[in-house]
């Protein structure tokens, strides 16, 4: 069993590539089977992940060399406790596959099933090996994957919006992507390596020189574009709000915390804390372009009427908290940063459920009645009360009222921010919650407690492939919140390594 | 000595179940009632059990599952949460037979049960809270269950109540939220188990905005003016979530929340040494409490709406009990704690009688009613007893509770204190009695004065309150009564 | 520093000066320019520079192709191949970008008969 989840890293990144790669030819034998195919591949995928991430937990960080090849010299893939995110990647995965079965009959072509398919599973596969890579370039290569299959899977449907909103994105998403390459090559230059573990050692020996700062500004531009950060979160709310539901759920979900992701690595691995380049003015300035974040996003979201746009703008003001709880380190003191780190890692496992099971319930009242406006969709609590349950956990949980799972993020953020003495960021993440309660109440009033425009007789509720996979993240919302040590223990070691201390490290102790 | 025990779990725990097999088979009237009030008591019981060693000083303890490390949802019974538990669930069982006959034929009962029954597990959740964490928790989901009770009647002036209703108390949570943060981080610890926590070497400066934060918090829900602006407007709810909520669960979730802040967190001695070094918080505490007492008075005296003289009354009472908490003697704090109980028997008494003569006579406004009395005298003549009560005359419950503060005002030496009390009795008497007095001595408008009782799932409840009314106050210095409770509580808080 | 040191800073360094220039183009182009087309070519143009840039940075004064055959002994300077690998891949990738973005850029003709981005926005 050691044996074989050393391999599981790799295994689970292939398996999606190879998956995605062979759907369109498994949908020439029979139609129906791609999706069963690509269930198939996300399961087989999630068992891989699973095997990593026990033997993370029970035997330390894996470190593959593929085809043997050492690093520095050959390629590394690294699963370390930032690598968890791929647990919540695949399994949110499965859960989003089986959800489009029923739903992208509603929205895309027939002929298209496959080719929705294949792209999911890029998307994944991009993913994944984003976050379990320790190569530079590698992280490139899979940043470009996931970002190329989901701009084709904005423009999947045929209405017009998506097109244009797709472009937007493309644009935005390879400038971005050209930061990144310039940045890596860079670094590239000036060490003359592109593994990560190497990389930091090599910038640690020598002095700091021009060339690594300017790295540094175009890593943290190219990846707060991709994160959709103020002032370059324009591209978000179209693309989020017109994608088809499943992929909403993944782009808010997963795909925007990838940036964050990569952030992460960017300053914590590779320049690292404490060493010779000192990054805490970009760290402090992205602290209030978070604070920022949170309330343009917030602020915007009360204007909207259509259900998923409200969902995408609070998509950003969730990044700003995010951030905001990443980039409050000191760099003398790990220890300081480590209740802001816990906050913002643990946002980045409790958003991506909250806000797929939102856009999963909005996916199911809009397959349902057809409707996306808020106005349209009055009174649907009666008729879809399971969806519309779900819809109102979540809610609550966005807005980070305990016992759900989006408190924990909020108390450690604050708890981050006083170490700090930055009341001013709590302030800003408390006026940032109350203005999202604001507009979820609207939602939540709206579906019930007003009365339907007009009789809606024949809406019923949603099929069970669609209520399965809303329920479990509904029940994920609430559970994560009331036993909220179970994502804490996962979190911990993960913040603890970050910022360089003992994976085992319990503030104060 | 402390017992660890199931039975602080149990008791929220309970109201909960009940809420979701309502949600489940609440469509059925029969069911409903059932459930509702098999709960009821069944919780009653829980807690009454827990009485005798409360009494004897027994704190009942619950660890439940840690939050975080230094923190853990902890339940723990003290004799003052035991006080506020007993308060809520007695008062449940009342409510609930109250609210069966008063949403006959309303719409959208299966859900008005439902959170009715989650806002009193949250209540006594709240009451039983082991610390500062676990109490914001509970205090939070009390905001969110509340919502769907003050908004039931779905009109626009429901829903702007509602909407209100949201901002105060969530910007107040959010305040709470951030000092119980602060507290942590400058205690390491939130745990309720010794009189205050924190400690002068805090700095001056951050332990005066931790209280004010606190006190703004919990504000909101106890209606520290200028902060009661949710309160009147939300009187657009049914009655018995006026009277439940509004004079029990709610406003008093504010104040046990400030009782909770000042003797648990901060402290009698850490107070009286901030004092000393010229930051009197108590002091502020103290002057905004009577600022209130006074003019809500005075506002109450000019509203013509039944429910919104109660609502107005409710915020000058809401004070006698922060003025009790404010004066720091432990005869002041005595009769603030007893005033809970006693305020909320005598309150809940008059919402029941508001919702009675609506439900009777349609009517809402004191200048329509001209001779109610001669219609609906049991039901008057409760409301005469709690209108007595109110004004704090002997024998009733409200002369214990206004002796005890006044005496724990001289005490500490601030006479002030006592005529702001006399004068909040003089400004009840002015605006409770003119009801009492055209509802007995008035003829009706329309001539008509045969006799037209409410139904007995109305008067039942009102009787009860009433005698209940008069019977602390004739029996106050026997065992087993609030005033022994909360003599207990005073001595856990002044070790 | 005088002129001459930043004269001679530029030389040594042009390439950073050629990619900086080329960069600002492009990413002027993708601003200023209404027509979609126009807008891709200003992204393929920053494109470029960057590879421009990253294979510049592997060219060694008098350096050979880093294949082992006639002429080459142990003495011998090789151009680092590491970039070039690099930008092979990068042109990959920038060659689906680019096909995607068109067919993206002729669905949306078809569906709105137009590419300027100002007539498209008031379609919504």
């Amino acid at each position: 069993m050691l044996e074989f989840s050393q391999h599981c890293p790799v295994l689970m990144t292939i398996t999606l590539l190879v998956g995605a790669a062979l759907t369109p030819i498994v949908s020439r034998f029979r139609k129906k089977l791609s999706f069963l195919w690509a269930m198939f591949i996300s399961l087989l995928s999630f068992f891989f992940c699973s095997c990593a991430t026990w033997r993370l937990y029970s035997e330390g960080p894996i470190s593959y060399w593929l085809s043997g090849w050492e690093p520095p010299y050959g390629i590394e893939v690294r699963f370390d406790y930032v690598s968890t995110i791929t647990f919540l990647m695949t399994g949110l995965g499965v859960l989003i596959i089986f959800y489009s079965r029923k739903y992208i009959e509603h929205e895309i072509n027939e002929d298209k099933f496959s080719l929705y398919y294949t792209l999911v599973l890029l998307l994944l596969c991009g993913m994944v090996g984003f976050s379990v890579t320790g190569d530079m370039f590698n992280l490139y290569v899979f940043l470009e994957i996931l970002s190329l299959s989901g701009y084709a899977l904005i423009a999947i449907t045929e209405e017009k919006l998506n097109a244009m909103a797709s472009f937007k994105y493309l644009v935005m998403g390879a400038i971005s992507s050209l930061s990144i390459l310039a940045g890596i090559a860079l670094l590239y230059n000036v060490t003359g390596t592109l593994n990560m573990a190497d990389m930091a050692l090599r910038l640690q020996q020598f002095p700091p020189i021009l060339t690594s700062y300017v790295a540094l500004v175009l890593f943290v531009v190219g990846f707060s574009v991709k994160a959709a950060m103020f002032p370059v979160h324009i591209w978000l709310p179209d693309a989020h709000a017109l994608a088809p539901s499943p992929v909403s759920a993944l782009l808010s979900g997963l795909v925007i915390k990838v940036g964050i992701v990569g952030m992460i690595r960017i300053l914590y691995t590779v320049y690292r804390l404490g060493g010779n380049i000192n990054f805490i003015p970009v760290t402090n300035f992205m602290g209030w372009l978070a604070a920022i974040t949170i309330l343009i996003g917030a602020f915007f979201a009360f204007f909207q009427d259509d259900i998923k746009m409200i969902f995408a703008y609070s998509s950003i003001s969730n990044i700003g908290y995010i951030v905001m709880g990443i980039s409050l380190v000191s760099f003398t003191q790990p220890e300081k940063g480590y209740l802001g780190m816990v906050g913002g890692l643990i946002h980045i496992f409790n958003h991506a459920i909250i806000k797929s099971t939102l856009f999963l319930c909005a996916g199911a009242l809009i397959y349902k009645t057809g409707f996306r406006k808020l106005s349209d969709l009055r009174g649907m609590g009666k008729k879809m009360p399971i969806t519309c349950g779900a819809l109102t956990i979540a809610s609550i949980s966005i807005a980070g009222i305990p016992p759900t799972s989006g408190f924990i993020c909020k108390w450690y953020i604050i708890l981050g921010a006083i170490e700090f003495g930055k009341w001013y960021f709590a302030a800003a993440l408390l006026i940032g919650t109350l203005l999202v309660f604001a507009y979820y109440i609207k939602i939540v009033n709206a579906i019930f407690f007003r009365e339907p425009n007009e009789p809606i007789t024949k809406v019923d509720e949603a099929p069970m492939s669609m209520l399965i996979p809303i329920v479990l993240l509904a029940i994920g919302c609430l559970v994560l919140g009331v036993f909220a040590y179970l994502p804490l223990a996962v979190i911990r070691p993960a913040a603890a390594t970050i910022l360089g201390l003992p994976s085992t490290y319990i503030p104060g102790g | 000595m402390i017992v660890h025990d199931i039975r602080p779990l149990l008791a929220p725990t309970i109201s909960i179940l009940c809420a979701i097999l309502i949600f489940w088979r609440g469509e059925n009237t029969y069911l409903r009632r059932i459930f509702s009030i098999s709960a009821a008591i069944l919780k009653w019981v829980i807690v009454l059990s827990m009485l005798p060693g409360s009494l004897k000083g027994v704190i009942y303890v619950t660890e439940l599952i840690p939050f975080t490390p230094g923190i853990s949802f902890l339940l723990r019974v003290d004799a003052l949460g035991m006080f506020f538990g007993m308060v809520s669930s007695t008062l449940w069982i009342i409510t609930t037979v109250y609210a069966i006959g008063y949403m006959e034929g309303e719409h959208a009962r299966k859900r008005f049960f439902a959170f009715f029954a989650l806002c009193v597990s949250t209540t006594v959740g709240l009451a039983f809270a082991g610390n500062l964490f676990t109490l914001f928790v509970f205090y939070e989901m009390l905001t969110v269950s509340t919502y769907p009770l003050v908004i039931h009647e779905e009109t626009p002036e429901a829903m702007k109540a509602g909407r209100k209703y949201l901002v105060y108390t969530l910007t107040g949570g959010s305040l709470i939220l951030f000092a119980t943060a602060l507290v942590f981080y400058q205690a390491n610890t939130v745990a309720f188990d010794q009189p205050g926590i924190l400690s002068i070497n805090s700095g001056v400066g951050i332990l005066v905005v931790i209280f004010a934060m606190f006190m703004l918090g919990f504000g909101v829900k106890a209606a520290i003016m200028p902060l009661h602006g949710w309160l009147p407007s939300a009187m657009v709810a049914p009655t018995p979530v006026s009277a439940l909520l509004h004079a029990v669960a709610v406003v008093k979730a504010g104040v046990f929340g400030i009782t909770r802040v000042v003797y648990n967190i901060f402290g009698v001695s850490l107070l009286k040494e901030m004092a000393s070094k010229g930051a009197d918080v108590a002091s502020v505490l103290m002057w905004a409490a009577m600022i209130t007492i006074v003019l809500g008075s005075l506002m109450a005296l000019m509203q013509d709406g039944f429910k919104k003289r109660l609502a107005y009354s409710t915020i000058s009472q809401l004070s006698y009990i922060v003025l009790g908490v404010s004066l720091l003697t432990p005869d002041s704090v005595m009769g603030g704690i007893v005033h809970i109980v006693n305020q909320a028997f005598m309150k809940i008494t008059m919402f029941f009688v508001a919702g009675a003569i609506y439900k009777k006579t349609h009517k809402k406004n004191i200048s329509e009613m001209h001779g109610i009395g001669h219609k609906m005298p049991i039901t008057m003549a409760t409301f005469t007893i709690a209108s007595f009560g109110m004004m704090g005359l002997p024998p009733t419950a409200g002369f214990i509770s206004k002796w005890y503060l006044s005496l724990g005002a001289l005490a500490a030496d601030k006479p002030i204190a006592v005529i702001v009390l006399l004068l909040s009795s003089f400004l009840n008497a002015i605006y409770f009695l003119p009801i009492v007095y055209r509802a007995y001595f008035m003829k009706p408008l329309d001539g008509d004065t045969t006799m037209d009782e409410a139904h007995w799932t109305f008067l039942v409840p009102c009787i009860i309150c009433a005698l209940y009314t008069i019977g602390l106050g004739l029996f106050a210095e026997l065992p087993f009564v609030p005033l022994e409770l909360s003599r207990i509580a005073v001595t856990q808080f002044f070790r | 520093m005088s002129p001459a040191e930043i004269l001679n800073k530029l030389t040594v360094n042009f390439n950073y000066v050629v990619a900086m220039t080329l960069f600002i183009i492009g990413l002027y182009t993708i601003i200023s320019k209404p027509n979609l087309i126009k807008k891709f070519m200003g992204l393929n143009i920053m494109e470029t520079s960057v590879f421009l840039f990253v294979v510049s940075s592997g060219a060694v004064m008098g350096g050979k192709a880093p294949i082992v055959g006639e002429g080459v002994s142990p003495g011998t300077v090789f151009v680092n191949p590491i970039p070039q690998a690099l930008i092979l891949t990068g042109i990959v990738v920038a060659m689906s970008t680019t096909a995607l973005a068109l067919a993206l850029i002729i669905k949306l003709y078809e569906q709105c008969g137009t590419l300027n981005a100002d007539k498209l926005k008031e379609i919504k």
